[in-house]
């Protein structure tokens, strides 16, 4: 019996090891056909190949999103021929990379998981004749080394978010302030505005704690001002999930907030759920922070548009509770 | 007098005398701190009701989950002499799945919540009876066993719903999570209660207490006395499968959002730490459920009086850990047996040869 199962292994090993040669030789003379003539010419002979790398969709509803805007953009409607690779490890991300390299893609659009490591790959690219787009993430690399970055700048985010609460207009500002993971893009962005603003004594710390993105924790924080019985009229989440925690600590103890009410509730990243809150009136503020980046890749790859600079900032909004639309909801809402 | 010392830290009160110490020293900490650390107050919440509010609700209120899967883990840890460190990913899966029923109909009713958490059990309970059959029939140590679930359970969660934080909108969602109307305790600490109540009718009721003390001292004198020790094993992980459901349950009521990411994250070690605070051995066999539960109280003190002090986000974890490390040690065996010794001959100037029984 155990024979019999080896062999059958063996037999198996060996057909995949023929299908992956034969893969493999059907491919090797457009491999080396590339990497002899110079740059493939896209768009003109048929489909683009897009070769993207990027982090699974399950890490956030921000990467969900932003996965099926890349398939939706590079569809073949749109004349190409949409390659993917997901990983939260770097050296899966760069196999995969090298994968496409071999196959021949013509573009290869990369979100890294890690910001070193990536020269090798990339200068293999070059040689090939394969343009590199990065987006959401900067790597470590020479600019030379890549065709362009679309990226969110996180401070911009912060930066904008602050200045709407500024324009509120409120005779003071006390604000319980919860913050991401430590370290992450995301919360060194959007912790930095207020930090100047604490700084430069315009509002008030009431407290500032990491929730490591965990809505659990943000009520918890939450409910430890409110026991104290500090005062405090603004409340500043670095996403949504924490607003939302902060929220539910609020109602527990029958705080008025939202519109018109005494606690000023900001989120970030604009999950659909999140800016139905705001169209309710229950949260005042919603930062986006857009995985939309497909699109300005397209239009620079079929040269509708060409990059000034090789880093392309996102531009990125922030919904007023009180100006928001069902319309905004449904273009720029993340999620379900 | 001599015996009640040599007592104290031989029988089950004993084991008890740490976490309670523990509970006291922090109490009295916090009244010094501030003496209206754990005053009560009545408030009408923004749904309309008169609920309990203060830290010490807060504390009781949010170490639920834990104190649930406490229970669970000191029957895990007593049978099997190990851990399941996969108990915050599986309940993130048995969450997953609560949301999964009650997105499935339309409008949520008392019925589809039910069935919802009927099928979180079962689910849970399954994943329970996947470690459990590693553990007990293929012999596998619990912590490798578990850690299986532990490093894939929040992918398969994620599975489960697609979206990254599906949410759900329901008035009875709200109840479970927060405040029954016209109840002014949290539903969680009333789940907490029921627990309990179940626990303790269950070990009065059946042998359950016995032979999973039996197995986890013993398990082959446990078998020559005609315990089926595979089967005991097997049944603690279904338990806490299905403890593991409840806090999933309670974690997702909380705020009608499940974030397959964050869901009582971290939370297997804090249960691990709640079981070891209570006294229980780690290396199974005998075992106090009430010092499990207590344990957990203790670190959610703990973690309350560290946000109350507004302690820097980033020192937290360093501060949780300085006064774990102290308990721990005061509860380890050589301390203990340190106590009793020098306890007894501040009592008893002659008797030094009696004190082996203090071990």
């Amino acid at each position: 019996m155990r024979k019999k199962l080896g062999r059958m292994l063996l037999a198996g090993a060996l057909a995949m090891s023929l299908l992956f040669t034969a893969c493999n030789g059907g491919k090797a003379p457009a491999g080396g056909g590339t990497s002899g003539t110079p740059a493939p010419a896209p768009a003109a002979s048929g489909t683009i190949k897009v070769g993207v790398v990027n982090n699974p969709p399950s890490e956030s509803g921000y990467r969900e999103a932003n996965v099926k805007d890349m398939e939706a953009v590079f569809s073949p409607e749109n004349g190409y021929e949409l390659k993917t690779a997901y990983s939260l490890k770097n050296d899966e991300q760069l196999q995969a990379a090298q994968g496409f390299i071999t196959e021949g893609v013509d573009y290869l659009l990369i979100s890294a998981a890690e910001t070193t490591g990536w020269d090798e790959v990339l200068k293999n690219a070059q040689e090939a004749g394969i343009k590199v787009y990065l987006f959401d993430r900067m790597i470590d690399v020479d600019e030379s080394l890549y065709e362009a970055a679309v990226v969110s700048d996180m401070s911009a985010e912060g930066d904008t978010a602050v200045q709407w609460l500024l324009d509120q207009n409120l005779p003071e500002y006390n604000v319980v302030h919860i913050q991401g993971a430590m370290g992450s893009d995301a919360q060194i962005g959007r912790t930095g505005a207020l930090d100047a603003q604490f700084a430069s004594g315009k509002m008030n710390k009431v407290v500032q704690q990491t929730a490591t993105w965990d809505e659990a924790e943000a009520k918890k924080i939450v409910e430890s001002v409110i026991n104290s019985g500090e005062e405090f009229n603004v409340i500043y989440a670095e996403n949504d999930g924490m607003a939302k925690g902060a929220v539910a600590a609020l109602d527990e103890h029958g705080i008025k907030h939202g519109v018109d009410g005494d606690v000023i509730v900001m989120g970030f990243d604009c999950n659909k759920w999140a800016l139905r809150e705001l169209l309710a009136g229950n949260w005042n503020y919603d930062g986006q922070c857009s995985p939309f980046q497909a699109q300005i890749i397209s239009d620079l790859i079929q040269g509708k548009t060409t990059a000034s600079s090789k880093k392309i900032i996102n531009e990125e909004k922030g919904f007023d509770a009180k100006t928001i639309t069902q319309d905004d909801i449904d273009t720029y809402g993340l999620g379900e | 007098m001599k015996n009640n010392f040599k007592n104290i830290f031989k029988n089950g009160l004993g084991q008890l005398t740490i976490p309670i110490i523990a509970i006291l020293l922090l109490v009295i900490f916090n009244l010094i701190r501030d003496p209206s650390f754990f005053r009560i107050t009545i408030e009408i919440d923004n749904a309309g009701n008169r609920v309990l509010a203060g830290n010490l609700i807060s504390i009781i209120n949010a170490a639920s989950e834990l104190a649930i899967l406490a229970m669970g883990m000191t029957l895990v840890t007593a049978a099997s002499g190990g851990q399941d460190i996969s108990v915050g990913a599986a309940a993130a899966i048995a969450g997953s799945a609560f949301v999964k029923v009650l997105k499935s109909g339309g409008n949520i009713n008392g019925l589809i919540v039910l069935l919802a958490f009927v099928v979180a059990v079962i689910v849970a309970m399954c994943f329970g009876a996947f470690n459990g059959t590693l553990v007990s029939i293929f012999k596998i140590q619990p912590m490798i066993a578990t850690l299986i679930l532990f490093t894939c359970g929040r992918s398969i969660a994620y599975w489960i719903n697609g979206g990254a934080t599906p949410t759900v909108d329901s008035s009875i969602v709200k109840a479970i999570g927060g405040f029954i109307p016209g109840c002014p305790i949290p539903t969680p600490v009333l789940i907490v209660i029921a627990m309990a109540i179940i626990f303790k009718l269950v070990f009065h009721f059946t042998s359950l207490e016995l032979f999973t003390q039996s197995v986890g001292i013993n398990g082959s004198a446990a078998k020559l006395n005609g315990i089926n020790s595979t089967w005991i094993k097997l049944l603690s992980f279904i338990i806490l499968g299905a403890c593991v459901a409840v806090a999933g349950c309670i974690g997702v009521s909380r705020l009608g959002l499940i974030n397959h990411e964050t869901l009582l994250i971290d939370i297997e070690m804090d249960t691990i730490l709640a079981v070891a605070i209570g006294g229980n051995s780690l290396g199974g066999g005998k075992f106090k459920m009430a010092g499990s539960i207590i344990g957990a109280y203790v670190i959610h003190i703990l973690t309350v009086t560290l946000y109350a002090m507004k302690v820097p986000s980033t020192d937290v974890k360093a501060y949780k850990a300085i006064v774990i490390i102290i308990l721990v040690v005061i509860g380890s065996p050589v301390i203990k047996k340190w106590f009793a010794k020098t306890a007894a001959r501040i009592k008893n100037k002659k008797a030094s040869a009696p004190m082996k029984g203090a071990q």
